[in-house]
Formats: structure tokens, C-alpha cells, sequence
């Protein structure tokens, strides 16, 4: 039995995917932030990568300082409304309250986040603006949460910054790759409106920077090139089969749910495959979307997953059942997708090793691959000097960000691997800083 | 089960709760309805010359959630006219013979005082409680606190009232006064039969940051009005003890100041309190809360086996000393209970700060140590941990020693001059001022990346 009835209206797409963290009233604000207890050397400040003072904005709530608070939440972190509702709070911020220890329901750190963030950018109230000009030049690649927080970070510097993005609006998987229960467009968008008016840098959607002859003319007329490209498309997995209509990768599919909503199709049986976060976004979008069935199969136990336990927990609250322990071997079908042929594996000593003959054919309608992002190792090719890790990570200074060609500068995913949001934004601050002390020298 | 039921100066009452004088016990309709929920008798609102009122009339204090801790209000005495209120008297006291019903009086000349108190008599009221206490509108006008703070005035009063009252006669005292005994024992020598503690304290509860005008505000103004609610209770029950405990005063107490649960009325009677008035949790929750008040005195009775209530009046009291009797021997130390420990550490920040810097943080634990040897046991840590019974105050001394400071000073070993080596603090560890440096972490918080310095600092290393 579905869930969710397939939503055919905006409104109905609403409602089932209602916001997990919806925004706060100021009576519950009041309240929450009544219950913090103002830690010394805050565990959830050392829990957030971008190191927000959480109990001073926790307390210039409740003392009805909003806009301070939204203030403080910036000053640490561009992203600051986006991360209250989408960063794995669980495990960061809310995971480290001192409130777990007491078996007390740990203070609702990324909702008030989002409540002050929020009312701040309704209000359109100019809490920050540029440097003064420096007469340097920065372009960033990608307008994703690594590249707009550099790009801001920069003109707080005084730098003029041209932000160039192959899509068509701006925050990178904010508003292309998040789950849409999490946040929605207009919240993301608004807040990708707020820090360009504030901070005034140039953006060129569209523009994908893609060939050597691109980059030459960046170099040459830029003082330093920011790399925030992110990931790219979701990995083959060189499986029979994977060619069929209907089978699809995560990141596309979310990637499309997040822009056309309800108009998107989704099939009748869904298998997902893999076991990090983004299988179990798509596993609960798929219910959400009105799927009778969702199978989310992975390769390994159920222990062994990559995804948080909540995210698999909120999955399995919209119905999503698990296979463990199967591999797929082949995409089944006539031209669609019919199902999936999978054998039973068992781990052993880290390994996974498939049990012979024991094959079955598990029917779908669908299948996502939620199995990885490739890297942009061809389009990095282009730039002269820049070393990747043998997973073809971007290698760049902690400190700074500094790549090994000096004018190239990275963070976020393309260097990190893959992480939060929020671990984008904090690296791309650091990394604007590096920016600045190496054309300062 | 044990007996609820007072007699308190002769006013008879099943339980000791009582409503006090004020907007709950405006009307004979309300007094009704809080005697059917269980309350034991209700001091009418003040009669006198009818009033005219403000609006608006009550300001609040409110702290983070909760709402009302404190409470003012520039209401002034009864605007009923006086018939009304003697009809509405006359029928509750039909319909609840057996419940107290206490006239509450304020006017000016002896007249005046001899034809209210004749008829509230005659309207069936069980005894009278004079109001000098109102700390505004009223004062001006001579009456009320204005009255309660001038005791030969008072006493003239009770002897006034007292020579035409037969039904007992209780004098409510005004706090705002510098020694609450000082009318109390004024009421006394009237002739009173009992007296009530306190009426509200003059205030400002708070300032309207947008109109720059206090609460409650009147078309732009305000005025200072009476202080009432949760908070002001540690002074009510300051100045009951006060009463109770002098020699001469010797007179039933009604506490009144800060009532809201039964834990809040049994701290006032064993102060010395035989009943308890309400006013601010009824206007606040409504008459309902009586229940929970009635049943927790009735448990607490159960549980300590006190079989009446004047078996538990006072009983405090023997152990409310002066400050110089107390025994300086006796040594208590700050105890953190590790596995109840969530490691807040609002201890270490409190003892930093605000105390004596008697705990340190160790690396790898967010549990923090007590530094035994310069912990004077002051209780802050306790008081401000967030968890049950996690940090605890350990006896150290051995019991053996008593010395107290006027033991002291009759065996001269007291300090009495300015650079004394017998003095406390000369023997007690203080860090040097200059250790102080540094030591604020948020001024190191990765957060601050604004505050750019030229410096790039790691998230991960910021510590």
C-alpha cells in the first residue's frame, strides 16, 4: 500500500513533501531558545563546522534580538538559513547538545538557525556589504554553496567577484540536489537574493566553463580563479542493462524532482541502489511521490551503511522497506526497465563477496542508482599544474585552499570528496581568506 | 486524613486558602464560583468610596518563557458601589455559611469607618481586613500604604474600627516599609486581632522600550504600581518570619505574597503563617488551581504526619537565626557527580566569574573537577547545574566544632581593623589578577570569520 497518492498539483506536492524543520513562530523561538542553557565552550560550536556561536544566537533570540542573531548566525556562515534546514543537525550541532546526556530533547538548533535567518531575509534588513575596492579581480566557478560563500567572503574583502554557472539559478545542490522535505526553492532562493544584494557580486548563469580556451581568458583576466565545481553526474555502474528507460541516476532524479516537482514521474516499483544519504533521498522521494513500492537495495548490511541512521529511519518511515546483502548484476527489460537481477553477497574481512547461484530477478518500473558522483577529472585536466588524489580529489592547502597551480584556489566537494553544505561553506571562507593573503603578499 | 480546616483570630474556614483582596474577589458571582472549586473563604475586594479606574491596569514580568513571574497593577479599590457588594455578601454567606467571607475596608474618618464595618457586619461578613496597604492612587488620597507606613495612624484606626467591630478584625501591612513590625506591632497595640503580609510592593515592572513609558501604560503614561506574583515571595516570607518571630507581636498571620502552588503555602506557614492568601495564580490560571493546592497540603500533611495545620505553623522558625548565631565550623564542599554530569559546564563558568575559582577543566573530559582546597562551599555551582542532584554540597567539617561570629567577637578573635590577619578572605586562595588575560574562548571562535586578521585559522584548529 502507498503512502503518498501521486501528487498531480503544486498543492498536493506540497503536502507530501511537508517541510521536516518548517520554520518557527516567535512563540516557539521564544520557547526553544528558553530551554538553552548557554554552555561554556559549547560542544555544539565545536560540533559545526562552519563554528557558528550558537548559544549567543540562541540567547540574542530570546532576548528578541532577531536581527543579531541573524547576524551572528552569517558572520560564521554564508549559507546560514539553508544549513538550519538541510545540514545532518542530528549529527552535528543538535547531535552534540548537552542535552543528549540527560536523555532531554536536545535544543532545536537548526530550526531557530532558520528562524532568525529567515526573518532577516524577509525583512530585506542589509546586515553586511562590500569592502572597499581593492582593485583585484576573482572569478569563481560555480555558484554553489562553496562558490558563493567565497564570492561573498570576497567582496567582504573588497575584491570584485564574477561568479560563472553552467546551470540556471544559483546554490548548487541546495536548490538542485537537496531533498525537497528539507528546503524548498523559494527559501533557497531568497537567500541566494539576499547575500547578492548585500554583497554585490557578479553572476553569469548558464556560462559553464568548460574548455582550456574558457579558462585561459579567466586567467588572464583575473587575479585568482575560485574552483567551487562540486561533482558531477552519478557513476556507471557498467552493469547489462543500465541504458534502459527508466533507469536513472540519484542526482539527476533529484535534480529534476527539485525543479519540475509533481510533474515528474515516478514508477510504480522503485528499486534505489546504494546506501549513502542520497539513496535514501531518493528512496523517500520516490514514496512521496506516490510509488506503491520502494526497495532500497544495498550491497553490504544493513550496519554498514553510509547514510545516517535518521535519514534511513526517515525512509523507512514513508514506507521505503531494505534488501541487504544483494549486488545487482544486470538491469532486466525490454527497452524499459523491468527489473533487476541481483545476487546475494556476504562481507567478509571488508569484502564483499557474491555467493554463487544465488540469482533472482527482483521486478521494477524503475531503478536509481544512487551509487556516487563521478569527479570532473577531464575538466580539471585543463588547468596546467593542478594535481589531483588518486580519487580524483582537487589537492589543495588546508589552511588555504591554494592548489598547486598558485592561482587556482578550491573547496567543497571537488576538493573534499563530497560532504555537507555546510562544510562547503566553511572551506570556501577559509579558502577566500587564502585568496586574499596570497594576492596581499 | 488529616484536617484542613483553620480558626484563624475566630474566622472559621474549611481549608486555609483564601482568596485575597483583589480583582477575583470583585464580585459575590466569583466568590461563589472559587467556593464551589474548593476555596476555604475570600477577602472581598476592598470597600470603600467607589473608585474610578485606568485603563490599562496590570503589567507583566516575564522571564525567557515563562509569562507573569511578576506581576503590578494601578487597580484601585472596589468600583462597585457599596450596596452591591453588602447584597452580594449577604447572599454568598446564605449559600456558604461555613466558608470565611472577609470584608476588606478602606476609608478616611472615623465616621466613615464606624458605618462600613456596622454594615459589613450586618451583611453577614465573618471579620474585616483592613487595607493599608494599597502603594497607589490610594496613598495619595491618604489611605491605604500611606496609612500602613505611619503606625501611629494605624493604630488610631484599629482602635476606631475596633470600637465598633464584634467580628475579628485583621490589619494588612504594606511592605513598603524599611521593618514590618513596626505597624505590625502599631496593629497590636490597636487592638487588632490578627494581621495579613504583605500587600504589593511599589514598582515599575517594566519600561515600554517603543513609547518610553512603564507598564501598564495609559494612553502613552504610567504610573508606579503594586509588585505581586511569583517573585515577590522570598520578601513576603522575609517579612512573615519577621512578624512571627518578634516577642511582642504575638498575633495570627495570614501570608500573602507569591502563593501559587502548595509548596509556596506551606513555606508561608511554616513561617509562622496560619492562613494563606492568593490573588495573582487565580488571575493568572483561574479559581481551578485550588485542587492542586488542597491535595498537595493534604499528601504533604500525610507524608510528615502533621494532623492539622497548626501543627506545622511555625515550624521553621526555630531555625531562622540571625546571621551572627550561625556556625561558622560548619564546612560544606562542592561535589560533581560524574555520570550525572552533562558537561555544560556552567559550573566552571559560574565559579570562574562569579565565585571563587574553585574549578578547573582538564583536557580530554568536559566534566569539571573541583579544586577542593579553594572551594568555600558558597553553593553556586549547585545551584546553577542543570541536572538533579549532580552536584551536591558534602559535609567536611567533623561536626565536632560550633563557633559563631558573636562567639567570636565576645573571645575578640573577630577582624576589627582594616589589614587584620584574622580576617576570612586573608587565608583564602585568589588567583593574580593578571592569570585573567586570555581566557574568554569566544573571542577565538572560528565563527569570527568577519574579524579578519590576516590570519586564516582551520575550523578544526580553532579548538
Amino acid at each position: 500500500m502507498a503512502e503518498f497518492f501521486t501528487p498531480t498539483t503544486e498543492q498536493e506536492f506540497a503536502e507530501n513533501f511537508a517541510q521536516l524543520k518548517p520554520v518557527m513562530n516567535r512563540t516557539e523561538a521564544l520557547y526553544e531558545s528558553s530551554r538553552c542553557l548557554f554552555c561554556f565552550d559549547a560542544p555544539c560550536i565545536k560540533a559545526c563546522p562552519s563554528g557558528i556561536d550558537i548559544p549567543q544566537f540562541i540567547r540574542q533570540i530570546n532576548s528578541g534580538n532577531d536581527t543579531g542573531a541573524a547576524r551572528t548566525i552569517y558572520e560564521a556562515n554564508y549559507f546560514g538559513n539553508a544549513c538550519g534546514k538541510v545540514c545532518p543537525t542530528e549529527v552535528l550541532c543538535e547531535g552534540a547538545c548537552v542535552y543528549n546526556l540527560q536523555e532531554v530533547k536536545p535544543i532545536e538548533i537548526g530550526r531557530l538557525q532558520s528562524y532568525a535567518t529567515t526573518k532577516v531575509i524577509k525583512s530585506g534588513e542589509k546586515l553586511f556589504g562590500p569592502g572597499a575596492d581593492n582593485g583585484k579581480k576573482v572569478a569563481v566557478i560555480g555558484a554553489g554553496p562553496a562558490g558563493i560563500s567565497a564570492a561573498c567572503e570576497l567582496r567582504s574583502l573588497g575584491y570584485t567577484v564574477d561568479v560563472f554557472e553552467a546551470k540556471a539559478q544559483p546554490s548548487g545542490l541546495t536548490v538542485y540536489g537537496v531533498a525537497p522535505y528539507k528546503i524548498t526553492n523559494e527559501e533557497t532562493l531568497a537567500e541566494m537574493a539576499y547575500l547578492q544584494a548585500q554583497f554585490g557580486y557578479n553572476t553569469h548563469f548558464n556560462s559553464p566553463i568548460k574548455s582550456r580556451d574558457e579558462l585561459e581568458k579567466l586567467e588572464q583576466k583575473y587575479d585568482a580563479v575560485f574552483l567551487g565545481i562540486g561533482l558531477g553526474k552519478t557513476n556507471e555502474l557498467g552493469l547489462p542493462g543500465e541504458d534502459k528507460i527508466n533507469c536513472t541516476g540519484a542526482v539527476e532524479f533529484i535534480a529534476e524532482l527539485r525543479q519540475h516537482h509533481h510533474e515528474v514521474a515516478v514508477g510504480r516499483k522503485v528499486i534505489v541502489l546504494g546506501g549513502g544519504n542520497t539513496a535514501m533521498d531518493a528512496a523517500s522521494e520516490s514514496s512521496r511521490l506516490g510509488a506503491e513500492t520502494v526497495l532500497l537495495a544495498y550491497r553490504r548490511a544493513k550496519e554498514e551503511m553510509g547514510a545516517y541512521e535518521f535519514e534511513y529511519d526517515l525512509a523507512k518511515g514513508v514506507g521505503v522497506k531494505g534488501l541487504f546483502n544483494v549486488a545487482p548484476i544486470e538491469i532486466t527489460g525490454n527497452g524499459y526497465v523491468a527489473g533487476v537481477k541481483f545476487i546475494r553477497t556476504e562481507t567478509s574481512d571488508g569484502k564483499v563477496l557474491e555467493i554463487a547461484g544465488s540469482e533472482f530477478v527482483e521486478p521494477c518500473d524503475m531503478v536509481i542508482k544512487a551509487t556516487g558522483q563521478a569527479k570532473q577529472t577531464e575538466f580539471l585536466g585543463l588547468i596546467p599544474g593542478l594535481k589531483l588524489d588518486g580519487k580524483g580529489r582537487i589537492i589543495a592547502n588546508a589552511h588555504t585552499g591554494q592548489t598547486s597551480n598558485p592561482k587556482y584556489f578550491a573547496s567543497g566537494d571537488a576538493w573534499n570528496g563530497g560532504a555537507e553544505v555546510v562544510n562547503a561553506a566553511a572551506e570556501a571562507k577559509l579558502t577566500a581568506r587564502g585568496i586574499h593573503a596570497y594576492l596581499s603578499k | 486524613m488529616p484536617d484542613l480546616s483553620i480558626n484563624f483570630a475566630g474566622i472559621k474556614s474549611p481549608n486555609p486558602f483564601w482568596l485575597a483582596s483583589a480583582p477575583p474577589t470583585n464580585s459575590g458571582y466569583q466568590i461563589m464560583k472559587a467556593f464551589d472549586a474548593g476555596w476555604g473563604g475570600a477577602v472581598w475586594k476592598t470597600l470603600g468610596v467607589p473608585v474610578v479606574n485606568v485603563s490599562s491596569r496590570y503589567g507583566g514580568l516575564n522571564y525567557r518563557d515563562k509569562r507573569l513571574i511578576g506581576f503590578n497593577n494601578i487597580e484601585l479599590i472596589s468600583d462597585r458601589p457599596l450596596s452591591h457588594n453588602l447584597r452580594e455578601i449577604e447572599e454568598v454567606k446564605k449559600r456558604f455559611p461555613n466558608h470565611a467571607v472577609i470584608a476588606s475596608l478602606m476609608v478616611q474618618t472615623r465616621q466613615e469607618w464606624h458605618d462600613i464595618v456596622r454594615q459589613s457586619q450586618d451583611a453577614g461578613a465573618d471579620g474585616f481586613e483592613l487595607n493599608f496597604g494599597c502603594p497607589h492612587g490610594m496613598c495619595e488620597r491618604g489611605m491605604g500604604s500611606a496609612v500602613g507606613q505611619e503606625p501611629k495612624i494605624l493604630q488610631m484606626i484599629v482602635e476606631w474600627v475596633m470600637e465598633v467591630a464584634t467580628k475579628p478584625v485583621i490589619v494588612k501591612l504594606t511592605p513598603n516599609i524599611s521593618d514590618i513590625t513596626e505597624p505590625a506591632m502599631a496593629a497590636r497595640r490597636g487592638g487588632a486581632d490578627a494581621i495579613s503580609l504583605i500587600n504589593t510592593i511599589q514598582s515599575i515592572v517594566g519600561v515600554d522600550l517603543d513609547q518610553f513609558a512603564p507598564y501598564p501604560i495609559v494612553d502613552g503614561k504610567g504610573s508606579n504600581g503594586g509588585y505581586c506574583g511569583p517573585a515577590v515571595k522570598p520578601i513576603a516570607l522575609n517579612m512573615v518570619k519577621n512578624c512571627a518571630q518578634h516577642p511582642d507581636i504575638k498575633l495570627p498571620i495570614s501570608g500573602i505574597g507569591g502563593i501559587e502552588t502548595w509548596r509556596d503555602a506551606v513555606e508561608h506557614i511554616l513561617l509562622g503563617a496560619s492562613s494563606v492568601q492568593v490573588c495573582t495564580a487565580a488571575m493568572h490560571y483561574g479559581f481551578g488551581i485550588i485542587r492542586e493546592m488542597t491535595s498537595g497540603l493534604e499528601q504533604y500533611m500525610v507524608e510528615k504526619g502533621f494532623n492539622t495545620i497548626y501543627d506545622m505553623v511555625g515550624k521553621a522558625l526555630p531555625n531562622v537565626l540571625h546571621w551572627e548565631d550561625l556556625n561558622m565550623k560548619y564546612k560544606v564542599t562542592a561535589n560533581i557527580n560524574e555520570d550525572k554530569c552533562i558537561g555544560c559546564q556552567l559550573c566552571y563558568t559560574a565559579c570562574e566569574d562569579g565565585a571563587h575559582q574553585a574549578i578547573k577543566l582538564n583536557a580530554g573530559t568536559r566534566v569539571p573537577e573541583i579544586i577542593e582546597e579553594n572551594c568555600v562551599g558558597c553553593n553556586l555551582c549547585s545551584l546553577v547545574c542543570p541536572v538533579e542532584q549532580c552536584i551536591t554540597m558534602e559535609r567536611t567539617d567533623d561536626g565536632t566544632q560550633h563557633l559563631t561570629w558573636k562567639e567570636r567577637t565576645a573571645a575578640g578573635t573577630a577582624p576589627t581593623v582594616f589589614e587584620d590577619e584574622k580576617a576570612g578572605g586573608r587565608h583564602h586562595w585568589v588567583p593574580e589578577p593578571s592569570a585573567a588575560l586570555g581566557k574568554e574562548r569566544h573571542k577565538t571562535l572560528p565563527g569570527k570569520a568577519r574579524l579578519y586578521s590576516g590570519e586564516t585559522v582551520l575550523p578544526a584548529e580553532a579548538e
